[in-house]
């Protein structure tokens, strides 16, 4: 580990109440399943020293369903939600999503309020909560507040989340339609080819894109082409909305061929 | 801090964000375990929490409070899996092997081989090209039943 350990400090929150206490007081990193921050600790990058371990906090290691929404607690695993009839019934492109993140091992550890807390455009969970439209629930002490998903994210890493709060929900309404997921690109060259699409064909289409910029995207001219006009139609709105991040210029091409043609898979497939 | 390793009630003093990986090797004097990328990305480092595969050059000890956990130690000198291993080659530097060997003993008993290549997708081998790895593992499952 290149981050110097007697640099570090870490306490251990045994209920969710102790622990929203300990940020009110101190601004403290959380960590729960590592499998992000421990990766920075190791790389030597992250700048924090003050940490919080939640993962003992088992009242947010739930999935349920409260009046037809679909609770997923901040500390569910990609495995817990793999395993969930719930989540299989209701948000099966969530599925889909978990079963692609890492390995085994990342799976069992890495959770869904770390994916959205982290904020990387590339989180494979994302995309699926913006397309559901998702509503975060974030707690401080004494205080509750619900935002909603496509609201959360304000640029890159950026997240309304102040640093006293914790994410101890998100909460999915019921989706009706047929429910579609892709990621294209390894993880090993994320950085150049990974696109990430999901999507819901009910009424009209949602369609949420991440890893093309800055935070995740919906593509909501598109989705307005689609209801309305052809496939064509959306591919002309699709272009004009899509801006891929701006890196080497062939990359951002790439990214917006597979994008457009993820989207065409996507409305051919669900039709 | 207490934590319960390879069946064995433990208690051991150190830095609470010290690598899962590093207690093991350096306080416990448990080797097998070895770190290839240091990052969560070649399984190498694979141990059992509480029953379920993880990587732990990306678990801070203090996480494995009162947790159970199982090495390549604990799975003894006889296990059918690391009798395959050997019987099939499935091991030539021999780093990714620890992990590679934690990581089938949780398979179900009679894994067919996608099911063997999507429990070690977390586990990379840069010698043996995991045929013989496969080989091992599905002929260990062989002579269980047997
Ligand atoms: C080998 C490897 C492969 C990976 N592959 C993928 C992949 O394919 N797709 C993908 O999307 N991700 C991937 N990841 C990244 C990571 O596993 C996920 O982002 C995971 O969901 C993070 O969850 P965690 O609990 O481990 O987060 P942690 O590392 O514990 O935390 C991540 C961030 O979120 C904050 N945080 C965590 N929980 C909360 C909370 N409840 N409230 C407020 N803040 C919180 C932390 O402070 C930190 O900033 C991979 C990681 C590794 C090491
Ligand atoms: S050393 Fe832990 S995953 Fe590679
Ligand atoms: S035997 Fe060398 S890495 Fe697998």
């Amino acid at each position: 580990m290149k981050t110097a350990l007697s640099t570090l400090e870490m306490r251990r929150a045994t209920s969710v109440a102790e622990a929203l206490e300990i940020l009110r007081d101190e601004p403290r990193m959380p960590i729960a399943g590592a499998t992000d921050v421990y990766v920075g600790l190791n790389f030597g990058t992250l700048p924090e020293l003050r940490y919080l371990d939640i993962w003992a906090l088992d009242e947010l290691r739930t999935i349920t369903v409260n009046e037809d929404v679909l609770v997923l607690g901040a500390l569910a695993t990609y495995t817990m939600m793999v395993a969930s009839a719930l989540v299989q019934e209701r948000l099966p492109m969530m599925i889909e999503a978990a079963r692609q993140v890492g390995g085994p091992q990342i799976q069992n550890r890495g959770t869904i309020g770390g994916n959205i807390a982290n904020g990387s455009p590339a989180g494979d969970s994302l995309p699926v909560l913006a397309a559901c439209d998702a509503v975060v629930v974030l707690q401080s002490a004494g205080a509750e507040r619900r935002v909603k998903f496509t609201e959360f994210y304000t640029g890159y890493r950026k997240t309304v989340m102040r640093r006293d709060e914790l994410v101890v929900a998100v909460e999915v309404p019921r989706v009706s339609g047929r429910q579609w997921f892709r990621k294209v690109g390894t993880r090993a060259a994320q950085a150049i080819s990974k696109v990430v699409v999901a999507g819901v064909r009910g009424e009209g289409a949602r369609i949420a894109v991440g890893s093309i910029a800055p935070t995740v995207i919906r593509l909501t001219a598109t989705e307005r082409a689609l209801a309305t006009g052809s496939l064509d139609e959306a591919m002309v709105a699709l272009r004009g909305e899509v801006n891929p991040i701006d890196d080497i210029r062939s990359t951002a091409d790439y990214r917006k061929r597979v994008t457009e043609n993820l989207v065409r898979r996507f409305w051919t497939e669900t039709a | 801090m207490r934590f319960t390793l390879n069946g064995v009630a433990t208690d051991v003093a150190a830095h609470p964000m010290k690598r899962l990986l590093d207690v093991l090797r350096e306080e416990c004097g448990l080797t097998g375990t070895k770190e290839g990328c240091g990052e969560g990305e070649c399984g190498a480092c694979t141990v059992l929490v509480d029953g379920v595969t993880v990587c732990s050059c990306i678990v801070p000890f203090g996480q494995a409070q009162d947790a159970d956990v199982v090495t390549i130690e604990g799975l003894g000198n006889a296990h059918g899996l690391q009798q395959a291993f050997m019987d099939e080659v499935g091991a030539q530097c021999g780093i990714c092997t620890p992990g590679m060997v934690v990581a089938a003993s949780v398979l179900n008993e009679d894994p067919s081989l996608e099911e063997i290549r999507v429990g070690l997708a977390g586990n990379l081998c840069r010698c043996t090209g995991y045929a013989a790895i496969y080989r091992a593992i599905l002929s260990s499952a062989r002579a269980g039943k047997a």
